[in-house]
């Protein structure tokens, strides 16, 4: 199968095989009307196989949400062809409004424009919870 | 100290410095009788709980303050569907202090971001209730003298039990304290408390589903009612209520100074006949609620 190279866009790669779609949804990119493209099961030297996204247009990436998701993505930003930037995305401290708390007792499930809030708990095993009832995010 | 909403936002020192002010209430409560003259406590009780709600009544009205508020979600707007920072802006807008109830866990953060009035959470589902875990360690404190090297055994349901949680996490930062939890499998201690509480500050402590022995070496007990809200099913409750009932024999090769407290209301996890027992401090626990609150309300509200 072949993609075509990218002018001027981002390149998110590495991303664990089966989890390029999540990040397809969390990143909102289905409301794009540039080319995007998600590649699933790419063959990896490293990672046996890997999903890719590619948009084909430089935009205003949530740099939390790829974090949060897995901080080895690794994000390319192409310019003119070239590769320009490539950078990785450390699991942050806080999520403002990309996952939402599923505790049926949460707060949040009732509360008009209560943003979901979640605080990274535990950096080695990167568990974040809920703000407002400490629930575990799923 | 602006607000109370999770017993862990308290250091030790400031708990410590709370519990002096409530014993020096109970020595000398006449000095406190007028502390909070003017004052207006708001008591939002989005969800009944008359013994809370009075709890803190009794404090403010003991200090001297007066007491507004509502008892239930019915008789609030809330039951018009306004929000809980709609509710907060109004009642901030005539209280000096907010004591606040809720069903859903998490509202009274949002309350606390919502005005500059100090809200005090009297409760959040099965998440929080700081107020009760001051009372149990100004129990254990007017009891024991201390809060280091202690064994505290914590029976019944272990998994919803808010007051347990919290009690755990606020007995961890003391030495040398060892925790004997005691629960049938369906209701033990969650995961995350385990894991993030006991293992990862290196806490001594060991899960059995035998109250009896586990009896000899405890220092505290603390038992819990099973509560039927806080099931989705019925059926679980049924059958787990009566798990474990704390009888006169079963505290044969207890401690003489053993310390039984319980946060109370009981349904029947305690006999009756262990009432008149010395080491029953139940309802003393009852009394150190109102005193500690009072304490709690002069801090927040910084009355010296």
């Amino acid at each position: 199968m072949i993609i075509g190279k990218i002018e001027n866009g981002i390149v998110l790669d590495h991303i664990k095989a089966g989890q390029g779609m999540y990040l397809y949804k969390i990143l909102g990119l289905d409301s794009l009307n540039c080319e995007v493209a998600l590649i699933k099961n790419a063959v990896s030297e490293k990672m046996g196989k890997k999903d890719i996204i590619k948009i084909d247009q430089m935009i205003d990436l949530n740099l939390d949400a790829i974090g949060y998701v897995d901080p080895n993505i690794t994000v390319n930003i192409i310019k003119n062809g070239e590769r320009v930037k490539r950078t990785h995305i450390d699991a942050p401290e806080e999520l403002v409004d990309i996952i939402k708390c599923k505790n049926p007792r949460c707060i949040t499930t009732t509360e008009q424009e209560l943003s979901h809030i979640f605080k990274l708990t535990d950096k080695e095993n990167r568990v974040y919870r809920c703000l407002y009832c400490e629930s575990k995010a799923k | 100290m602006k607000h109370l909403i999770d017993i862990m936002e308290l250091t030790v020192e400031e708990i410590d410095e709370m519990i002096a002010v409530a014993k020096d209430i109970i020595e000398n409560p006449d000095d406190y009788a007028e502390k909070c003259k003017r004052k207006k406590l708001a008591t939002l009780f989005f969800e009944p709980s008359t013994r809370t709600r009075l709890s803190f009544e009794a404090a403010m009205y003991e200090l001297g303050g007066n007491v507004i508020g509502f008892s239930e979600a019915q008789s609030s707007s809330a039951a018009k569907g306004e929000s809980v920072a709609d509710t907060i802006r109004t009642v901030g807008a005539y209280a000096d202090i907010i004591a606040m109830r809720h069903p859903k866990e998490g509202a009274p953060l949002v309350a606390s971001r919502k005005t500059i009035v100090p809200i005090i959470n009297a409760g959040d589902g099965g998440h929080n209730h700081p107020t009760q875990t001051l009372t149990d360690l100004l129990t254990i404190s007017r009891e024991k003298g201390r809060f280091d090297n202690l064994t505290i055994g914590l029976c019944g349901d272990l998994k919803f039990g808010r007051t347990v949680h919290s009690l755990i996490s606020a007995m961890s930062r003391y030495e040398n304290v060892k925790f004997v939890l005691i629960s049938p499998d369906e209701l033990k201690i969650p995961e995350y408390l385990k894991e993030e509480v006991l293992i990862r500050n290196n806490i001594e402590f060991i899960e059995t589903a035998d109250l009896e022995e586990a009896m000899p070496q405890l220092d505290v007990l603390y038992m819990t009612r099973v509560q039927r809200e806080r099931f989705f099913n019925e059926q679980d409750y049924l059958r787990l209520k009566d798990s474990y009932i704390l009888t006169p024999d079963k505290l044969e090769n207890a401690k003489e100074d053993l310390s039984i407290l319980h946060p109370l209301p009981r349904v029947n996890e305690i006999s009756t006949a262990i009432d008149d027992d010395p080491r029953a401090v139940y309802f003393e626990q009852v009394l150190n609620g109102k005193y500690i609150r009072m304490a709690l309300i002069l801090k927040l509200l910084e009355v010296k």
